[in-house]
């Protein structure tokens, strides 16, 4: 499976988010889901270089596959502190200006833009496993029963 | 992502943001509109028609730039969002803290 690897620092966001948009591109995804998918992972990747390595420099590496021009199958993984993202609280999206936070809306979007999302440790990475697929579920505002694991 | 003072319309100042608001250029986005605001411009239109793309560290920066304009009883309004940009506003509930309109002018008719 094509692999990427990579320094987890700022510089190297927009080479990994194009990694993932390529195999969207190649597969003939829409446009506007390419763009949802690049959303989900820089929110992921923006999270790992701020929090995954406190006192220290690592990496992050990105494997990605497309089934069957279907369904884009990417794993997101770091060596750094264990953290489940799936586990941050949505924000309160109905708040008004004063008391609105951004904090917890990039998951949120990752939840909302990907198909499934799953969390596991494994030795010393957090691996993330997204699953996009051709179309965003519950894109007319219906919240699907699908596989994001909260 | 390409940012620029395009125009003013009564006292409305015009800004025209293209390409990608992101991690990466979200602080200079916020950097730019903050310095136009210091300088006295506290009647914002932000023209978004050829923003392809933000994330919520640029959703981040648009809530900074209302708050700050709301303590000098400023305005910010944003215009002509294309497909993902206004998706992501409404995923978010931002299109219901932060004007949005049609087309810049559409934008300058409002008080």
């Amino acid at each position: 499976m094509p692999e990427i690897t990579s320094p987890a620092r700022m510089a190297h966001l927009e080479r990994l988010i194009q990694f993932v948009a390529r195999h969207a591109e190649t597969a003939h995804f829409p446009t506007q889901r390419i763009r949802e998918i690049e959303l989900a992972v820089e929110e992921i990747l923006v999270n790992i270089f701020s929090y995954a390595y406190p006192d220290t420099t690592g990496d992050v590496s990105l494997t990605c596959r497309v089934e069957d021009d279907l369904r884009l199958v990417l794993e997101i993984s770091d060596t750094g502190t264990p953290f489940n993202i799936l586990n941050v609280p949505a924000p309160n999206v109905a708040a008004g200006i004063y008391e609105r936070q951004v904090g917890g809306l990039g998951v949120f979007f990752v939840k909302k833009m990907a198909d499934e999302a799953h969390y596991r440790r494994d030795g010393d990475r957090n691996i993330l496993m997204l699953i996009f697929g051709r179309h965003r579920h519950g894109a007319e505002g219906q919240e699907h029963a699908g596989g994001v694991q909260e | 992502m390409e940012i620029e003072n395009t125009g003013k319309e009564k006292d409305r100042f015009i800004i025209t943001v293209t390409g990608r608001i992101d991690a990466v250029t979200a602080p200079e986005f916020e950097t730019r509109l903050l310095d136009w605001i210091n300088a006295g411009e506290t009647r914002l239109i932000v023209d978004l028609g050829g923003l392809e793309y933000i994330s919520s560290a640029g959703l981040r920066s648009i809530l900074t730039i209302a708050k700050n304009l709301k303590t000098k009883q400023g305005k910010l309004a944003l215009c002509s969002l294309r497909d993902t940009v206004k998706e992501v506003f409404e995923i978010s509930g931002f299109s219901t803290i932060i004007p949005v309109c049609e087309s810049v002018a559409a934008a300058v008719k409002e008080k």
